[in-house]
């Protein structure tokens, strides 16, 4: 059952399309990510859903109702958007950062309820930032930052998380941190997460559902050990490359074709596909 | 002690943070310390358990007069200017998320600067003397700091408020404004040049009673009005994008926060002139020592401005007497090494 879904969706910057007429379905309770070139409208999609980008036509759907029609608020408690490089103002701790979160639940009389507390202590604790509360945020690390905004989506308490490249500017331990991170998080408590992913191979191990974005449709979409193939990543990137499966995990792996040191046969070849 | 104070009654709650209150108590005390010694000082000095007995009407009749006719409303003016100046400078901040914002640097004091210098230059005769009262006076520079608010906000709205448009637009105005103050200053006579050269550096010298009470029932009606939408405030420095993902609407904020910022400066520059750099300095000082909260910032600025302003007027009627130099002159002498060390600091963004 899909509560959120983009039906007919069109949107333009000016006289460029970036989407024409798109359909698509967010499967509930599962991790979604949007992969396709640079450019070609998965962020645009993501703020779409997210009602920051107005589309030109069709609408995204919310529990079946659209969300032009809902207000503004209420979505804000169904689901959150993290933009791709958020900045804290100067000055700001964590703790504040993370109570920013429950601004929809707020009101300029309640400002700090029970529940706001709650719902704060908890994002700290499974994000793991509590004991950074008292810290200016711009003296973090990249890794730490990004668990603390994570800290503030989940402040917001929505069953829709949006993340633009949640893993941008993180080195490979820190990306696999946050994707465990998202990852615990749609397993226990079963949010639906959707994100824009760059990298193939750590979307295939993380993904229940791959979307993939190519000339302002779905070009492809599911499992990615069924959707995933050389013929699809020419098509969609319009690059070769080999699958294999994961050694550990046994989920789809694209080794793209090219150039570089060629140890397996002794001499530095180009494998061209 | 515990950091934060969570403030439950009935429906209402707040977080508090004990590090705010504490500082906001001890700037109190510093205000009065910076009201009794500035009182106090002059070319008749009074001690200060004179200066509070004056307060109430119960001094000698010299101290009286002297404390309650001259040296007290000037003095509040100069409060009351410098704290609207600095909490219009941290609302602007927010709006643009960038610490360098200030009325000064959108436009708003130079535009208020425009229309004064005009209202001297169209209504002085060749005599010398004003064909309209000078009462007319603090109205003609808040409508030109509105003018300009508008202006900045009509011309930087389309395709949504976007923090460098508002600052791009505001400094072409700025020294549009600037250009056509020094043309008819150029062109009026000297007596206009030199009375409107001191209410453009920004003095509180002849301040009355009426002027005080107008100014600070403007101020304290405004500052309410920034302190009830500082959560908003807090949400709009996170970025557009977070801005509406919580909930919130950013041009209709951004809009009634740039009226009250705009409405705040009128009021300033229409009783004390430009008084330059408060609207910069006061909020950053205060971030520096509360953090970010708007709810703590607000009335920590308020105070710092007030001071600021206080000071410089202390300084500029003490220092060279019983010549007078505007208080905006000391406000840039220290305001303006400020600037270039934020411009130095924020170098590498």
């Amino acid at each position: 059952m899909s509560i959120l879904e983009a039906k007919d969706l069109s949107v333009s910057y000016g006289d460029t399309n970036i989407l024409d007429e798109l359909n698509l379905k967010i499967p509930k309770g599962k991790i979604t990510v949007f992969i396709g070139k640079n450019g070609c409208g998965k962020s645009t999609l993501l703020s779409t859903f997210a009602r920051i980008t107005k589309p030109t036509k069709g609408s995204i759907i919310l529990d079946g109702k659209s969300i032009a029609k809902i207000s503004t608020k209420k979505i804000a408690r169904e689901l959150a958007l993290l933009p791709q490089g958020p900045s804290a103002p100067e000055g700001m701790n964590v703790l504040q950062l993370v109570k920013q979160g429950r601004y929809p639940y707020q009101n300029w009389m309640k400002q700090w309820s029970r529940e706001d507390e709650e719902a704060v202590s908890k994002a700290l604790s499974v994000t793991g930032t509590a004991e950074l509360a008292d810290r200016p945020v711009e003296d973090l690390s990249g890794g730490q930052k990004q668990r603390v905004w994570i800290a503030m989506v989940l402040a917001q308490d929505t069953d829709t998380i949006l993340l633009d490249e949640p893993t941008t500017y993180l080195d490979l331990s820190h990306q696999i941190e946050i994707l465990d991170l998202l990852y615990d998080l749609n397993q226990n408590e079963n949010r639906t997460i959707v994100m824009v992913l760059h990298d193939l191979n750590l979307a295939c191990r993380y993904a229940d559902h791959i979307v993939a974005i190519q000339d302002k449709h779905v070009f492809a979409q599911g499992a990615p050990e069924e959707i995933m193939s050389c013929d699809l990543v020419k098509d969609v990137f319009g690059m070769d490359v080999n699958i294999v499966n994961c050694p550990l995990f046994g989920t789809p792996m694209c080794i793209p074709y090219g150039k570089g040191r060629n140890v397996k046969e002794g001499r530095c070849t180009a494998v061209a596909y | 002690m515990k950091k934060y104070i969570p403030v439950r009654f009935r429906n209402f709650s707040v977080l508090a943070s004990s590090r705010a209150i504490w500082i906001t108590v001890i700037l109190m005390v510093l205000f009065l310390v910076v009201l009794v010694v500035s009182v106090g000082l002059g070319d008749i000095k009074i001690a200060p358990a004179e200066v509070f007995k004056s307060f109430f009407g119960t001094g000698s009749d010299l101290h009286n007069l002297v404390v309650r006719t001259f040296r007290l409303p000037r003095i509040l003016l100069a409060a009351f200017a410098g704290a609207a100046l600095a909490v219009a400078g941290a609302i602007l901040q927010g709006i643009i998320r960038n610490p360098l914002a200030s009325p000064d640097i959108i436009g708003l004091t130079s535009g208020a600067s425009l229309t004064t210098v005009g209202f001297l230059a169209i209504f002085t005769t060749s005599d010398n003397a004003l064909t309209v009262s000078i009462n007319w006076l603090p109205l003609a520079s808040f409508l030109g700091a509105l003018l300009t608010g508008i202006l900045v906000y009509r011309l930087s709205e389309k395709n949504g408020l976007s923090q460098f448009k508002i600052v791009l637009i505001g400094i072409g105005l700025a020294a549009g404004a600037e250009a056509v103050t020094n043309l008819i200053m150029v062109m009026g006579s000297i007596y206009i040049a030199s009375r409107a050269n001191i209410w453009l550096v920004g003095s509180v010298n002849g301040a009355n009673w009426p002027e005080v009470v107008i100014l600070m029932i403007w101020f304290f009606i405004l500052f309410i009005m920034a302190l009830l939408l500082s959560r908003r405030l807090n949400i709009l420095e996170l970025g557009d994008t977070i801005t509406v993902s919580v909930g919130s609407s950013t041009s209709k904020d951004k809009k009634i926060l740039l009226i009250i910022s705009t409405a705040l400066t009128g009021g300033a520059v229409a009783f004390a002139g430009g008084i330059g750099f408060v609207g910069l300095m006061a909020p950053h000082m205060a971030r520096k020592l509360v953090g970010s909260a708007y709810g703590a910032l607000i009335p920590v600025s308020a105070l710092l401005g007030a001071m600021i302003v206080m000071i410089s007027d202390l300084i500029g009627r003490t220092l060279f007497a019983p010549i007078e130099v505007p208080a905006g002159v000391f406000s840039a002498i220290i305001g303006a090494p400020y600037f270039i060390y934020l411009l130095y600091k924020s170098r590498n963004i």
